[in-house]
This record gives structure tokens, C-alpha cells and sequence, in this order.
């Protein structure tokens, strides 16, 4: 096809024809967080990956104004829900009559580098999520019910352990127990669904870096998650946004906590290895 | 019952005598990629094409196409090539082949075809065993493309 050679230039051309109508953000920023926290936003990418040389960070794909909500804690609205889940933290809850900080007895501290290392395998060699240990000690120490899977006090909760974890690099295990959960999301990364017939890889492995009408497509990564996003305004999990993306392909979403959102999960974590951990990250 | 059953088959004939002329998407004939007989059997419509083209719940080719012609609309998406001079580098049919189906010209394409209505997985119930665009919207848009001339 000659075609291919005219795209380059007339590409170009495009560019050139959208820099005025677009504010777009200095993709080679750096995010310094409350003056003192320096997060890697890119990243040698993860022996792993096939066809991509560098990670990055959705961060750097967003204006500058949204930037800079995510440079300081008092600014980025996101710590709104971080307070919120210091209450629940607290709080009694469920038939053992105790709360989280009954048995945490040194505080989410206690949790500092777990995020980056979730999902994980479990004792019985299932894949876990982050929402899921939390539910789990819910049930099983508290004798509480299980939040929902996406509802504000779990997004609420899993930024509250996130942020615990905020400037370490990401490093989830993909290999042992975890490689056919790994290889089921890889999988389904890859796969055309939706009357659309677009793959998440088509948008943010092909893609990344050019404008989708009026979104900026990055790589998809979920180091900043759960994410305050400016468009609802409030927390939003990885699940939420899997979901989200679907139904813009007319896809019909795969279940929120069910194998394919964890399993996909586990994989964009691992795209991530070597990117910082931003939780709670801000999005538009 | 005799009258719901009569009601039922003069509905369907009345919508196969208004297709008439259209070609089911699966009965499309491609050749290199290219369709030379209109599919909705009519001559596209390039005004109705134009609103086709940018309408976000139809062609929404803005989210991934720069187009010149629409300066009045902001956030044209870069996706794929800049869509200015089209007709200056594809024939009617190729165009028509591009829009029904761009698969069969760019395999691989991140581009949906527009007028398939079965080799998709898990689509939305409301858009399950349909086409995104209808016979006739396919036309216009080609129709619209056409005037695409550097
Ligand atoms: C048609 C294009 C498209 C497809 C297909 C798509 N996405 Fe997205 N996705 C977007 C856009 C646009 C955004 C918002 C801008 C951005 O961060 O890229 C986004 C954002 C995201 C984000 C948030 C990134 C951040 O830093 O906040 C994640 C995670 C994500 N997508 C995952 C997926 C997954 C998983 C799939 C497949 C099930 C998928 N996407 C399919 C367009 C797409
Ligand atoms: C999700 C992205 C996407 C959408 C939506 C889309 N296209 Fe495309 N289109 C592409 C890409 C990418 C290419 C280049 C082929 C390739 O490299 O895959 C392309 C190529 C084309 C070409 C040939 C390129 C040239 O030289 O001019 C035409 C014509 C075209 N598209 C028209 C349309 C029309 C009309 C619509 C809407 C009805 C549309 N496209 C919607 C992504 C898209």
C-alpha cells in the first residue's frame, strides 16, 4: 500500500492543524509531589513487553491544570476520600465488634508496599485483589458484610492502603502460581470485542500519545488507581474504568470483580513494574 | 391471532419492499477492498454525509480523523491519517470498500467497519447483529467523502 508513505507527512499535517485547538500538557513534566515526593511518571519498560521500549504514567498525558491537582495533597481532591476512609478505618463494624485498627494496631502504615504488589496469589493459589483481602477481612475478622466492589467506601479504602505505598515501584509477580492468570489477561488485552471491534492493545499499546477526539490516550496504566477522576468526581477503581472502556466499544463489560477484570488486572499491573506508585492518582 | 399474524407479515413486507434496493451487509461483494454498487441500492446524500461523519453516535470518523472541512468543530482525533484530499486518493469503490468494511483494505486496522453485522464479540444487546452505520448513511458518508478534493 503507498498509502502508508503519505500517512507519515500528511500525519504532520495533522499535528500541526491541532496544536492550536488543544491545551496540551508538556508530556516530559515531572511529578513532584507535595514538594518533596519525586515519582518515576516513565520507566524502562518490563522485559515482558513485546512492543513497547518505555512505560509511562497517565499522568503525563493530562493538562497541565490536571496535573498539577496530583502535586499537592492539600489541592488534589482525591484526599477528600482518603479522610473519608480513615473514618472507616476506625470504625466498628459487623458481629466481632471490631474495626480495622482493632487488629492494625500500627495503622494503614502497616500496609506500606502492599499495593504494589497487588493481585497476588493467595494461599489456595487463586488470584486476589487488593478489594478482595479487604472484603475477605471483613467477613472472616469482622463479621461484617463485604462492601461492593466499586462503591465509595472500597475505592475510599483501597486509596487510603494505595497511597501507603505512594513512591514505590510498582513489582507484581507474574511468574509461578500467577502465570495462567497473566496469561489469561495478556489474552484478553489483546482481543477485539464490542460492535467497535477494538482491543484495549489498539488504543493504549498502538496508540498512545495521539489525541481520540478530545481524550489524550495514554498507555492505560493503573499505578495511579483508584483515580479521582474530574468527570464524576469521585474515586474510581480499576474495574470501574475496565468497564467504562468497554461499553465506549459497545462491549458488553466483563463482571466487576469477576476472573476476566481480575485477570486483566494482574496483566496492566505488570505493564506497570518499574513505573512509581501514585494512588491516588487525579484523571479527567 | 389470524389478525396479529397478518399485521406481523404486512410490517415485514413493508420494510423489505423499502429495502429493496439495499444489499445486506453480509452480501456486500468486495473486491481489493473496494464495493462498486452502492449498498442502499440509492445515491448517497454528502449534506446528510457531513452530519454521518462528525455525529458521535454514528460515524463519530472525527474521533480518529483531522478534517479541514470542519473547522467549526473542535477535537479532531489523530488516530488515522487526515482525511483532507480523500477523493483525490481513492476511487468511489474504494471508498465505499473503506467505510462498509476498512478491514478489507487495511488488515488489522484499529478502524471499526462500518457496515458488518456479524464477526464481533460480545457487543452491547442494543447493538447486537447490527451495523454501525445503516445502508444509506453508508452512502452519504461516501457521498461526503467525495467532496474531500485538495
Ligand atoms: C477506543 C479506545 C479505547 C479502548 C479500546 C480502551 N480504552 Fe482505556 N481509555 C481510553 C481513553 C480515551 C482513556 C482516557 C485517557 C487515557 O488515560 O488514556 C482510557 C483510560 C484508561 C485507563 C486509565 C488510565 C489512567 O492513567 O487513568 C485504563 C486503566 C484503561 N483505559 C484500561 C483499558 C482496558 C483494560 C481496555 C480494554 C478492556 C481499554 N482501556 C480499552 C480509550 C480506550
Ligand atoms: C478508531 C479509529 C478510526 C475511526 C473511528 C475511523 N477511522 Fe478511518 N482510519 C483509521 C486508521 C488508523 C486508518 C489508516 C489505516 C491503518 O493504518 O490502519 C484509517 C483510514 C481511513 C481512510 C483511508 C485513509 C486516507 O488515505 O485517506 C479513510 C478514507 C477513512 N479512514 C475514513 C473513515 C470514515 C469515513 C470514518 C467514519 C465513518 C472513519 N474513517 C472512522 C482509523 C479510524
Amino acid at each position: 500500500m503507498g498509502m502508508y508513505l503519505l500517512k507519515t507527512t500528511a500525519f504532520a499535517a495533522g499535528l500541526a492543524l491541532m496544536a492550536g485547538s488543544v491545551a496540551q500538557a508538556d508530556e516530559g513534566a515531572t511529578l513532584v509531589i507535595n514538594e518533596e515526593l519525586t515519582i518515576a511518571t516513565t520507566a524502562k519498560a518490563p522485559a515482558h513487553l513485546e512492543n513497547i521500549d518505555e512505560i509511562t504514567s497517565g499522568w503525563i498525558y493530562r493538562t497541565k491544570e490536571t496535573q498539577a491537582l496530583q502535586m499537592d495533597d492539600f489541592d488534589n481532591p482525591a484526599f477528600v476520600f482518603v479522610d473519608i476512609a480513615l473514618d472507616l478505618w476506625n470504625e466498628v463494624d459487623g458481629t466481632e465488634g471490631k474495626s480495622c485498627a482493632s487488629c492494625h494496631t500500627d495503622g494503614p502504615e502497616e500496609f506500606a508496599g502492599l499495593t504494589a504488589t497487588m493481585p497476588r496469589i493467595d494461599k489456595d493459589g487463586n488470584l486476589e485483589t487488593l478489594t478482595e483481602v479487604v472484603n475477605r477481612e471483613r467477613v472472616e475478622k469482622m463479621g461484617a458484610k463485604p462492601w461492593k466492589y466499586s462503591k465509595t467506601n472500597m475505592a475510599s479504602m483501597t486509596a487510603l492502603i494505595g497511597l501507603q505505598s505512594r513512591g514505590m515501584p510498582v513489582n507484581v509477580a507474574i511468574d509461578g502460581a500467577a502465570a495462567p492468570f497473566w496469561e489469561r489477561g495478556k489474552e484478553l488485552y489483546y482481543t477485539r470485542v464490542g460492535q467497535l471491534d477494538i482491543s484495549c492493545s489498539n488504543c493504549h499499546e498502538d496508540n498512545y500519545g495521539v489525541m481520540i477526539r478530545a481524550d489524550h490516550l495514554s498507555q492505560g496504566q493503573i499505578n495511579g488507581f483508584p483515580t479521582y477522576r474530574l468527570k464524576n468526581a469521585k474515586m474510581n477503581t480499576t474495574h470501574g474504568r475496565f468497564k467504562g472502556c468497554m461499553k465506549n466499544i459497545r462491549a458488553v463489560p466483563y463482571k466487576e470483580g469477576g476472573e476476566e477484570f481480575k485477570a486483566i488486572e494482574l496483566y496492566l499491573a505488570s505493564r506497570g513494574n518499574g513505573l512509581t506508585v501514585e494512588t491516588p492518582s487525579v484523571r479527567n | 391471532m389470524k389478525i396479529i399474524i397478518a399485521t406481523a407479515v404486512a410490517t415485514v413486507l413493508g420494510a423489505t419492499v423499502a429495502m429493496a434496493g439495499a444489499t445486506k451487509p453480509q452480501d456486500v461483494a468486495f473486491e481489493d477492498g473496494a464495493v462498486a454498487v452502492s449498498v442502499s441500492g440509492t445515491a448517497g446524500d454528502a449534506a446528510v454525509g457531513r452530519e454521518v461523519f462528525a455525529n458521535r453516535r454514528l460515524g463519530n470518523c472525527l474521533a480518529c480523523h483531522v478534517n479541514s472541512d470542519m473547522p467549526e468543530l473542535s477535537f479532531h482525533g489523530e488516530v488515522g491519517p487526515p482525511l483532507d484530499g480523500a477523493a483525490d486518493r481513492w476511487s468511489e469503490a474504494e471508498l465505499r470498500g473503506l467505510v462498509a468494511n476498512s478491514k478489507q483494505t487495511f488488515e488489522d486496522t484499529i478502524m471499526p467497519g462500518f457496515y458488518i453485522d456479524t464477526g464481533y464479540f460480545r457487543p452491547l444487546d442494543d447493538f447486537a447483529g447490527i451495523p454501525i452505520l445503516n445502508a444509506q448513511q453508508v452512502e452519504d458518508v461516501v457521498a461526503y467523502l467525495l467532496t474531500l478534493k485538495e
